[in-house]
């Protein structure tokens, strides 16, 4: 057994909030530099060329890149080797929380949905917890920012529709969405579990890099084959028009019900916080 | 496509000459309200109350602002998506209001009442909350205060970038998705 004093984990947790609301992560950076390249409008350029500029602002000045710090979710796998002291594991991720969006000066975004009574430190966290092999702990951090959130959806699908149908929904949602996600924006497909699986594993997969492959071939293809669509709409950033209406698109398979074909489309925004840490 | 120099508070000559597109650099004072905040003020104006600002030519941003840290004004200070205000955007118009600002798509009776109302709704970039606040020059709540983030502020800014996403004559900036090379159609 490995012990893990729950003072580091909040202390961990704490540094990954404010430094993922201040630095735009290098991949994204990256794909907005290609895109401003291969970008004709004018006004896609200019949307662009302020996206880079905020991340140097921002960068400079430790201000968030965007006001809206998001809900704090977590990922978090928990080595079967591994022993917590000093607390509980779900309280000290919270407690970090608490700690870096006071620190960081990140807006307290979390409420209470009818009374929209501001809980006034940024939790409840959402915290999805997994059990691994091995004697480590992994936390990633995802902000979630509310615009992009609202315009995700989840539905099950007729077995019979497959990858037609899967293609269209999501393609269709991109196209509901519009502007309002903060395009370009990153797609998390979830297909297959169950009803809240489907939905859990599209967000999961927005923890991948932009710039990775899936390691399955055919998966791959599906998330280019999604992207060049999806990128054929036309609406591009902020839904001035464009190329670029999607930085990449992530999809994570598994299996289902046989009377079922559940599937989830997560919407993240163009900065697509997010970070992990290995205790 | 033109680029204007504007100050506060608009008037329907200010708002009338613009077209989608068109590039506004705004100077003066604006508002911010969002969810809570715009229901609060339509509780207050069917109360029979007084607002806590002025409507006639004024400008509304859709904002909630991350806490200012030591020696700024306001924290980031990006715009929010505007549809969730739709419910409340015509009547405001019709009292006054000449410009909200946000990002995203308003609904039909919101672009028919800038028609109705010569008013206007500006985009500003999503996301670049921090390169924004650089043009707010100063922010005090004013009211709701016990909203937080959601408070009524009464922010001075000075050139705040925005972009003619509706006019006064029914024009419009978004793209419209192509469904049809995306082949899905």
């Amino acid at each position: 057994m490995r012990t893990i004093q729950t003072s580091d984990i909040v202390d961990a947790v704490a540094k990954m909030c404010v430094s993922s609301n201040t630095e735009l992560p290098a991949d994204v950076r990256a794909r907005l530099e290609s895109a401003m390249a291969e970008e004709t409008s004018p006004s896609a350029k200019e949307v662009i060329r302020q996206l880079l500029e905020n991340a140097d602002l921002a960068f400079d000045t430790k201000l968030p890149l965007c006001q809206d710090c998001g809900l704090a979710v977590y990922f978090v796998e928990v080595g079967d080797e591994v022993r917590i002291e000093g607390g509980n594991l779900r309280d000290a991720i919270n407690e970090g929380t608490r700690k870096g969006y006071a620190d960081g000066y990140l807006r307290k975004s979390a409420c209470d949905p009818l009374s929209r009574a501001n809980t006034g430190d940024g939790t409840p966290a959402v915290i999805h917890f997994d059990f691994v092999p091995g004697d480590k702990l992994k936390i990633s951090y995802m902000a979630k920012g509310g615009g992009a959130e609202n315009m995700s959806r989840v539905t099950m699908l007729a077995p019979a529709q497959g990858w037609e149908g899967i293609k269209k929904f999501v393609i269709n949602r991109v196209a509901e969405a519009g502007p309002n996600p903060c395009p370009p924006t990153v797609i998390g497909v979830g297909i297959g579990g169950t009803f809240e699986h489907a939905a859990k594993i599209a967000k999961r997969g927005l923890l991948r890099k932009l710039d990775d492959t899936h390691p399955d071939p055919e998966i791959a293809a599906k998330e280019k084959e999604l992207e060049d669509a999806i990128n054929a709409l036309g609406i591009g950033p902020m839904g001035l028009g464009g190329k670029t209406t999607v930085l990449g698109v992530k999809i994570t398979m598994e299996p289902c019900h046989l009377a079922s074909l559940p599937l989830a489309v997560n919407v993240q925004c163009h900065s697509q916080r997010h970070e992990e840490v290995v205790l | 496509m033109a680029e204007y120099k504007l100050n506060t508070p608009l008037t329907d000559q200010d708002i009338a000459q613009l077209k989608a597109g068109d590039v506004v650099f705004l100077t003066g004072t604006i508002y911010s309200a969002r969810d809570a905040a715009h229901k609060k003020l339509v509780d207050l104006l069917d109360a029979g109350k007084e607002l806590p600002f002025d409507l006639k030519g004024a400008a509304i941003y859709y904002v909630g602002p991350s806490p200012a840290p030591p020696g700024r004004p306001i924290g980031a200070a990006g715009p929010t998506t505007s549809y969730r205000m739709d419910s409340y955007a015509p009547r405001l118009y019709s009292l006054g209001l000449k410009a909200t600002i946000g990002k995203g798509k308003r609904d039909a009776p919101t672009r028919q009442a800038m028609q109705d109302y010569t008013a206007v709704y500006f985009g500003a970039t999503g996301g670049a909350g921090a390169l924004l606040s650089n043009s707010i020059v100063e922010s005090n709540v004013i009211a709701f205060d016990e909203l937080g983030p959601e408070a009524i502020r009464e922010m001075k800014v000075e050139d705040f970038p925005l972009l003619v996403i509706n006019d006064s004559h029914g024009g419009e900036l978004y793209a419209v998705p192509d469904r049809k090379a995306a082949g899905i159609e």
